[in-house]
């Protein structure tokens, strides 16, 4: 776990034993408590560790493709920041990254899991039948 | 050693069959807790007598024997554990060793994620409802727990279902339901045969959750409702979900069995679970057999070293 103020812990120093998602996670915080929209290269920074910076632009842009990140051109680089919308929607987006992340790791408590499609059929009855 | 020595080695296999067994009948508060705490010790159990076994074939070795100080003829005069099963025994150990410390690290990392996600989460409410078309609805473990509820979610719910889907996040946020899931996915980390155990965990605290609300609703027919138009919302407007998900989804689809949302629907309609003291006498006698067995032979292996040190002396 990193913290934002810039204290890097050692699994930064390899990012290569970290997943992808776990990455996406770590450069929407950054950005998140960036305060101002920011260049790759300054993700990079504030992240830590020896992270490439090609990963860094690759990982800016699949969230950015995922419409989790806005972006402006400004001079030869792209400035990224989190989507400017309703906070709570923002928050959904996050914990959407969250749950790709660590979907094995379930920490978040879902009312309801996802359905088969036989499972759909099942409820439907059972509602018919509870009247 | 003994051949009880194997008997913890044996008991989670006992465990694995008969966890949905415990789910189904006994009431889900109780049913979480004992699910949870035996495969904690059972997990526990195994480990030790793992090591045992390894360290009795270890202690036979000359090398070992004498920086140990150790009487070789009172070692051998011990029961033999035989070198390969004590190599494989070893090796499991070493497994399952690395195994718990990873996802004890990834769980204790995905919860201090987690717990920044809910105090990050806008308001100071407890509860946060989004403008999110889609229905989906979920507690976020944290100090305190959030729960996140989306504009969708709340569309798709009578006022009545609404007061349940409440209650039942708000158990899992008061109860830190988080914490018994990582403990049996620890559990299950370490040996991999507690995994069915471990599953049931995460579907008990969800019985937890829905019969708490419909405790408080007065009511399980409405409880049973809004599970099922929850699911059924979400189904129509999937969240972005992992490959994996859809995945077991498809599995539960193959095999034809129902998935953990018709089940907590079903049980809703049937009458409570009472407190079945024979299945509570059943598993704690499990768990009890499998821990005094270690324990054991924990014993025995201490004597046969000091033994065999008194007489190296």
């Amino acid at each position: 776990m990193r913290d934002v103020a810039g204290q890097a812990d050692d699994e930064s120093t390899a990012p290569a034993r970290r997943g992808a998602g776990e990455l996406e996670a770590a450069v929407l915080e950054v950005l998140q408590h960036g305060g101002a929209p920011l260049s790759p290269g300054e993700v990079r920074e504030r992240i830590g560790g020896d992270l490439a910076y090609t990963t860094v632009v690759t990982i800016l842009s699949r969230l950015h493709a995922k419409g989790v990140l806005d972006r402006r051109k400004s001079g030869r680089a792209y400035y990224y920041m989190p989507v400017a919308d309703e906070p709570g929607l923002a928050a959904r987006r996050m914990a959407r990254v969250l749950d790709e992340e660590q979907d094995r790791e379930a920490v978040l408590a879902r009312f309801v899991s996802a359905l088969s499609e036989s499972d759909e059929e099942l409820l439907r009855k059972m509602l018919a039948e509870d009247g | 050693m003994h051949v009880a020595i194997y008997l913890p080695l044996v008991i989670p296999l006992l465990a694995a069959v008969s966890a949905t067994a415990l789910a189904d009948r006994l009431p889900p508060a109780a049913a979480t807790w004992v699910l949870t705490v035996s495969a904690l010790a059972l997990a526990l159990a195994s480990s030790v007598v793992l090591g045992l076994l390894a360290l009795s074939a270890l202690i036979r070795l000359p090398v070992v024997a004498s920086v140990g100080h150790l009487s070789r003829p009172a070692i051998m005069h011990g029961d033999a554990v035989s070198v390969p099963v004590a190599i494989v025994a070893g090796a499991l150990l070493v497994a399952a060793v690395t195994a718990a410390g990873k996802a004890g690290w990834r769980r204790v990392r995905a919860i201090a994620r987690a717990h920044r996600h809910a105090s990050g989460l806008p308001g100071a409410g407890e509860v946060v409802v989004t403008e999110d078309a889609d229905a989906d609805a979920y507690t976020v473990p944290g100090w305190p727990c959030r729960i996140v509820i989306t504009q969708g979610m709340l569309r798709a719910l009578s006022a009545g279902e609404q007061g349940v889907l409440l209650a039942h996040e708000r158990t899992h946020a008061r109860n830190s339901h988080y914490l018994f899931t990582a403990v049996a996915r620890l559990a299950a980390a370490a040996n991999p045969l507690l995994r069915p155990v471990a599953t049931e965990v995460g579907y008990v605290i969800e019985r937890w959750a829905d019969e708490r609300a419909a405790a408080e609703a007065g009511d399980r027919a409405l409880a049973a409702r809004a599970i099922a138009h929850a699911a059924l919302a979400s189904a129509a407007a999937p969240p972005e979900r992992e490959a994996a998900v859809t995945a077991l989804g498809l599995i539960a689809q193959e095999s034809g069995k129902p998935g953990p949302v018709p089940r907590r629907v079903a049980a809703l309609l049937a009458p409570p679970p009472g407190l079945s003291l024979l299945l509570l006498a059943a598993a704690i006698a499990l768990v009890a057999v499998s821990g005094a067995s270690a324990l054991e032979a924990a014993r025995n292996l201490h004597q046969l070293i000091e033994l065999a040190q008194g007489q190296s002396a």
